[in-house]
């Protein structure tokens, strides 16, 4: 990782408002970063650059695939079948371009079904600008980025149930390992935090991490597709 | 002629009933208000009956019946100026008529007679009675599905459904009797020596299915009505929570923010009991707090999180039941969070509690300034007797891990016998 990296993202969300926040947010940061880059610590010579913004899903749809940014911020709540809708048309275009939701809910199920069409993390809108850019850096990386609460709701999902058949163990279950690390993200542990408290590297720790995404992902738990059709979002 | 136009300026929501038109009329306004109610041409509908009058008076029966069972309409804006009839437009109708029967008598038909003709007028007539008693109908449930006292709803439905019933009763009579009128004149098996029986049990399944087919258009148009109108409802009813929500509190949270905008931790601590509350709202609670794990905690979080403006990250993995041991639990994880508040000197604490078949655990972390555990603990009544010693009494165990600088964990686990509870999965993203 360089210390002069520049990441383009682009912003999708109905609220001017938000994306106005959060552009500011960005480009402030942006500004106070440069040279203060201190070597070891997560990123920190990570600057963001925000490339674009729309406010519907046509306008992203056509504005992502003009701008082929490195990451997209979209909402969750859209009119016009929101960022499911945004990702199902883009994905398979550009599969380059990296998705990191971003939702004013931190109910999980409602983030599920854009993580199984493709998002590689989910946040919230209450993150703090740091976090922000961190999570964008790490989506950048193709690793994943995942809240308490979705990391909750993952465990809860792969729960080892007595009634539920596995079909395949290699996606339907969680290793011990990574059961640890969606334990201590719950529990509010930074990635930092979770490789000293477990003995291993940070870049282990994502590793785990983006396993456990390719797995809710690609899963066909019940508990998963329940979730998913009750919110209509299969 | 285009009349349908003026007809439909009332909102199309509206039911479309038949009416005589008195403000586009050549005699009593029927064939325009029939071009209106069915989007024809009025000139059309006057040539149509003018047609049929050839037919031995035909068209002057249906018209007659029409008139006598259709209601004036009175459209709002034209009452006050009825336009005058030109009677010279009649003379086309005159002559088209005229010519009907010149054609008719050169070539020699003769099939109708004054007999049929009454008995078709009497089909017309069942007809336009049950049709445009259909209208009514629907209106009496727009009014009920707007807010009144229940008890008029129901009553007045009561009422509008046995006069609808009678004059329902009453139109398919005349329909009934005049296809079996119509059925004896025509009959074609009436001398072919069928059994009387069976003349009289085919002429009562044409009856019926002349009814039938009357009252059909009517019966779908009925079930689709009552299907919208419960959606309507539904609607409304939502609304009307919503909307009393909204003006409960989300009004006046703003307004108490408003007059506390000086003060940032009142704003907060305003504005995420708000958050907390319309979440709830949205998201359903999964139980009553003295019943449920995640919802005595979530309630314990609330708490703290209102009294000392600060922010609780609750994520919960699986459900219990709450006894005596497991409310012990709530209480410690609830003075982990006070303690957290008060002393950590932060905005956020993270709350993780998981229920795993043979234990539950609580984990309440924050990122403060920690404290050494070895000089602060013996001092320390809140830690020692409401965490610790709390824990132990009731077979459960805490640790207390923390360093200067570096945060708190506060960890509480309590044994459950497995095969007690079962395990809930949907508590996972309360």
């Amino acid at each position: 990782m360089s210390d002069e990296r520049r990441l383009r993202v682009f912003l999708v969300d109905d609220h001017a408002m938000f994306r106005a926040g959060v552009r500011a947010e960005l480009s402030r940061r942006g500004a106070a970063m440069p040279g203060t880059a201190a070597p070891g610590a997560e990123g920190p010579g990570t600057q963001v650059d925000v490339v674009g913004e729309a406010s519907t899903v046509a306008e992203a749809i056509t504005q992502i695939a003009l701008r082929e940014p490195d990451v997209v911020l979209l909402d969750v709540h859209m009119p016009d079948g929101g960022g499911r809708a945004v990702l199902d048309a883009v994905r398979r275009t550009h599969p380059q371009v990296r998705f990191l939701a971003l939702s004013v809910s931190d109910a999980a199920e409602d983030v599920i079904g854009l993580i199984r069409a493709g998002a590689r993390g989910y946040v919230t809108k209450t993150i703090s600008p740091d976090e922000l850019v961190e999570a964008i850096r790490r989506v950048a990386d193709g690793d994943a980025v995942f809240s308490p609460r979705l990391a909750g709701f993952v465990l809860d999902a792969f729960a080892a149930r007595p009634d539920t058949p596995v079909t395949d163990p290699e996606l339907d279950q969680l290793t011990n390992r990574e059961r640890e690390v969606l334990r201590l993200l719950a529990r509010g542990y930074a990635y930092k935090e979770i490789a000293k408290e477990l003995f291993i590297s940070i870049k282990t720790v994502e590793t785990h991490v983006s396993n456990v995404l390719r797995k809710l992902q690609m899963s066909n738990r019940y508990e998963l597709s329940r979730w998913a059709a009750d919110r209509r979002l299969v | 002629m285009t009349s349908g136009e003026i007809i439909t300026t009332p909102p199309p929501a509206l039911p479309r009933r038949l009416y005589r038109r008195l403000d586009d009329r050549f005699l009593a306004g029927v064939a325009s208000g029939i071009a209106a109610h069915l989007d024809l041409s009025t000139v059309a509908v006057r040539i149509g009956f003018v047609v049929l009058l050839a037919f031995n008076g035909l068209g002057a029966l249906i018209y007659a019946a029409f008139w006598a069972v259709l209601p004036v309409q009175q459209p709002p804006g034209l009452l006050a100026k009825p336009p005058r009839r030109d009677l010279a437009e009649l003379l086309p109708f005159a002559a088209i008529g005229a010519g009907v029967l010149l054609v008719q008598s050169l070539a020699g038909w003769g099939g109708f007679n004054a007999v049929q003709g009454w008995l078709v007028a009497l089909i017309a007539a069942g007809a336009g009675i049950i049709w445009h008693q259909a209208h009514p109908a629907r209106r009496q449930r727009w009014s009920e599905a707007l807010p009144q006292p229940p008890w008029l709803g129901r009553v007045l439905a009561e009422s509008d459904r046995r006069g609808y019933l009678l004059r329902f009763i009453g139109g398919g009579l005349l329909v009934a009797v005049g296809t079996i009128g119509l059925i004896v004149v025509f009959s074609p098996v009436r001398d072919a020596g069928v059994p009387a029986i069976l003349t009289g049990a085919l002429v009562a399944l044409a009856a019926l299915t002349g009814v039938g087919l009357v009252v059909s258009p009517m019966l779908w148009r009925i079930f689709g009505q009552l299907r919208t109108e419960r959606e309507a409802r539904i609607r409304e009813q939502e609304r009307a929570e919503l909307a009393a929500m909204v003006h409960d509190q989300v009004l006046h949270t703003l307004a108490l923010i408003q007059r506390n905008a000086a003060d940032a931790k009142a704003v907060q601590r305003l504005a995420r009991g708000q958050e907390r509350s319309l979440r709830n709202w949205l998201y359903k609670p999964t139980g009553s707090p003295a019943e449920r794990l995640a919802a005595a905690l979530e309630e314990a979080a609330a708490e703290v999180e209102d009294t000392y403006a600060i922010t609780v990250e609750t994520v919960m993995v699986g459900d219990h039941a709450v006894d005596a041991r497991v409310a012990a639990l709530v209480a410690a994880a609830r003075e982990a969070m006070v303690n957290a508040a008060r002393h950590a000197k932060v905005r956020t604490v993270s709350l993780y509690a998981e229920v795993e078949p043979e234990q539950v655990s609580v984990f309440v972390r924050d990122r403060g300034v920690g404290f050494d555990p070895s000089t602060v603990d013996g001092h320390r009544h809140g830690v020692r007797g409401s965490i610790l010693g709390r824990m132990r009494r009731h077979g459960g165990s805490a640790e207390i891990r923390s360093e200067p600088g570096a945060g708190t964990e506060v960890r509480l686990s309590l044994p459950v016998r497995a095969g007690t509870e079962e395990r809930l999965g949907d508590g996972g993203t309360t």
